[in-house]
């Protein structure tokens, strides 16, 4: 039996390797090492200006002096609540982003189901750089070319006229308050920039969660009598609802606080985004800019609660 | 009385593979059936066309003497045990176990009695609360046993659902799931890899290699007369002799298997006495497993053959690795084997 002829001895006292074995040793000490640049830059720069913003949300601009007047009030909060053209921006801004949720949940459920559970993975990987490439455009760009679209002079309008529907869209314009003289300038029209500018934003989460459902579990479902139908509500549904959850995060937030497509393809009324950036600018009222900011915070917040409360994260 | 399951030239193919390749086979009514082979062989497909997750790309799969082609899983009186239990993770064990008949509308008294009524038969009583995530391998098995049960089929599919468990479990869940189908009186169709799980539960197993049935029999028919190469090794592990070896012990040129509980050492290998035949061999290999050994013996020829003599005693044989030795068996001992 030969014995080694050479034995493997470590490395000689480097700076390097005395480093190397110190944060090996200290291994919660390299952690925090490591995760210290991210935490500064989430403590300060984000929470900090985060908490600036509340802040200001407590002061209140002086009427004669349009200065901020740094001391601790309520007075632009009941501002906030109590003018009925504020409140009408809040449920406006609320309203358009429930429904776009809806919708881009409708849509984006058939869409991502079949990338996660049906596609070949040819089809996959085509299905899911189409859902990620209109994100690599500017977002200006499409939004203007939606309102290209949806002009009346648009190929939209030019469509429909062609295939004889342009009677529906008169009636879907003459619906009161979501309609108007043409879709452009429309709440309908508005609703449909936002379902397009979103929906990868669903799409993708729930594809991603829908693809977590193990095959077994829907094969055992059927095994044990449930009809598709059954299937997908019992199982699939329940199990996909953080993806949904994750995604509908996303849409809402995203119109809540959204003020460009509001300016550019949409009806007179203003939405909470528009409120904040006239505010802080032309108006200089920071305060009421302030806690127009904090209203899609507190609603977000309200969202996610009653998502955990009705079971949308349970299956994490 | 129709067969609970019938299989008539059942083939299944994916494009150029055929993963199961003119199967027939008649499971009886109150069976314990197994199939048993290597992975790849095609014995899951088969279970899965019988449970209705695959259809046949040609022949006849029928249960109960109906043919089933295109009856889709959920209208077949047929259960399934996954290997990975498949329990619903978002339901608590109770409602896991009562899915069966929450979907078939069952009211919701009779769900929660017989959901109970299931898990004392696989004594998980007041387990029904718990969710799946907090039970252990064992446990899972035997909810997804008990869901599986509580729509009384006619047929219950186990697809090697012992796998996950350690030696000791596995074998006590063996047990329990034998005496369960005794009880029950269901058809049982349970699909593994370890022919000793397949000898020691079923009433008949068939042997699967590369999508056919090399042989279906009783256990101790399979273990006893081997008919082919493949299934005297796979089954029990028998020695098997083949071509030029085989033609000078015998004289006959066909493969032929022998046990290795058959073989015994020998000093006049050289001189066998009437009906028995031996050859010389030198030990390359000794394995104590207590109550016998197992020794590796390679013959001039190259073949390697296994031996295997029970323990009497503390001294043990003295036959060590490295030492020359005569083996030899009775003729009669032998099983001549179809060629492969």
């Amino acid at each position: 039996m030969a014995s080694a002829t050479a034995t493997i001895e470590p490395g000689a006292g480097t700076l390097g390797r005395g480093l190397s074995t110190f944060f090996y040793r200290r291994s919660t000490f390299y952690l925090l090492l490591l995760l210290l640049p991210p935490l500064l830059w989430l403590g300060t720069v984000y929470l900090g200006s985060l908490f600036a913003l509340l802040l200001q949300s407590f002061y209140a601009i002086d009427e004669f002096t349009a200065t901020v007047v740094p001391q601790l009030t309520l007075e632009t909060y009941r501002q906030l609540i109590t003018h009925p053209a504020n409140v009408d921006i809040i449920l406006r801004t609320l309203a358009m982003a429930i429904a776009v949720t809806l919708a881009c949940a409708v849509i984006a459920f058939p869409v991502a189901n079949y990338m996660a559970r049906y596609a070949s993975p040819r089809m996959k990987a085509f299905f899911y750089v189409g859902v990620m490439l209109p994100m690599w455009t500017s977002y200006l760009v499409k939004v203007y070319a939606w309102r290209l679209i949806l002009a009346k002079q648009g190929i939209l309008n030019w469509g429909l006229t062609a295939v004889g529907l342009d009677g529906v869209l008169e009636i879907a314009l003459a619906t009161p308050v979501v309609g108007g003289p043409s879709l452009a300038s429309s709440y309908l029209g508005m609703f449909i920039v936002f379902v397009y500018m979103w929906l990868p934003f669903m799409i993708l989460p729930l594809a991603a969660a829908l693809e977590r459902v193990p095959q077994s579990l829907i094969q055992a479902s059927a095994d044990l009598g449930a009809r598709p139908r059954q299937t997908f509500w019992g199982v699939i549904l329940p199990l996909a609802l953080p993806g949904l959850a994750a995604g509908s995060v996303f849409t809402f937030s995203l119109t809540l606080g959204d003020y460009i497509i509001p300016s550019v393809v949409g009806a007179p009324g203003y939405f909470i985004g528009m409120m904040v950036y006239q505010q802080q600018g032309t108006a200089g009222n920071i305060p009421l800019a302030a806690a127009f900011s904090v209203v899609p915070i507190v609603l977000i917040a309200i969202y996610l609660m009653l998502a955990k409360r009705m079971g949308a994260f349970d299956a994490l | 009385m129709p067969s609970a399951i019938e299989f008539q030239h059942a083939s299944r193919q994916f494009g150029a593979l055929r993963a199961v390749d003119d199967v027939n086979l008649a499971v009886e009514s109150g069976e314990f059936f197994a199939l048993l082979g290597p992975s790849g062989s095609g014995k899951t497909t088969c279970l899965r066309l019988i449970a209705g997750f695959e259809q046949p790309s040609t022949g006849k799969v029928l249960l109960d003497g109906a043919d089933v082609t295109g009856v889709p899983p959920y209208d077949r009186n047929v259960n399934t045990v996954f290997q990975d239990y498949a329990l619903f993770p978002h339901m608590s064990v109770a409602e896991n176990v009562a899915y069966g008949l929450r979907v078939r509308h069952a009211p919701i008294e009779q769900r929660r009695q017989r959901a109970a009524e299931m898990l004392a038969l696989v004594q998980l009583e007041g387990f029904g609360d718990r969710s799946p995530t907090q039970l252990s391998g064992g446990q899972k098995q035997r909810v997804a046993l008990a869901r599986a049960l509580i729509n009384r089929p006619a047929v219950l599919l186990l697809d090697e659902p012992l796998g996950a468990l350690d030696l000791k479990l596995r074998e006590a869940m063996q047990i329990e799931l034998k005496n369960l189908q005794r009880q029950l009186k269901i058809t049982f169709v349970y699909v593994t890899h370890d022919q000793g799980e397949a000898l020691s539960m079923a009433d008949r197993v068939a042997v699967f290699d590369r999508g056919r049935i090399e042989q279906l029999d009783t256990p101790r028919g399979l273990y006893m007369r081997p008919r082919t190469v493949f299934v005297a090794r796979f089954v029990g592990g028998a020695n098997v002799i083949e071509g030029e070896l085989a033609r000078r012990l015998t004289g006959d040129a066909r493969s032929f298997a022998i046990r290795p509980e058959m073989m015994s050492f020998t000093s006049s290998a050289s001189t066998p006495a009437n009906g028995v035949i031996g050859c010389d061999a030198t030990v390359i290999d000794v394995q104590y497993h207590g109550a016998t050994s197992r020794w590796q013996v390679r013959t001039e020829d190259g073949n390697v053959l296994a031996v295997v003599r029970p323990e009497l005693g503390e001294h043990g044989n003295s036959y060590a690795v490295g030492s020359k030795v005569g083996i030899a068996w009775a003729r009669e001992q032998m099983v001549m084997l179809e060629g492969h």
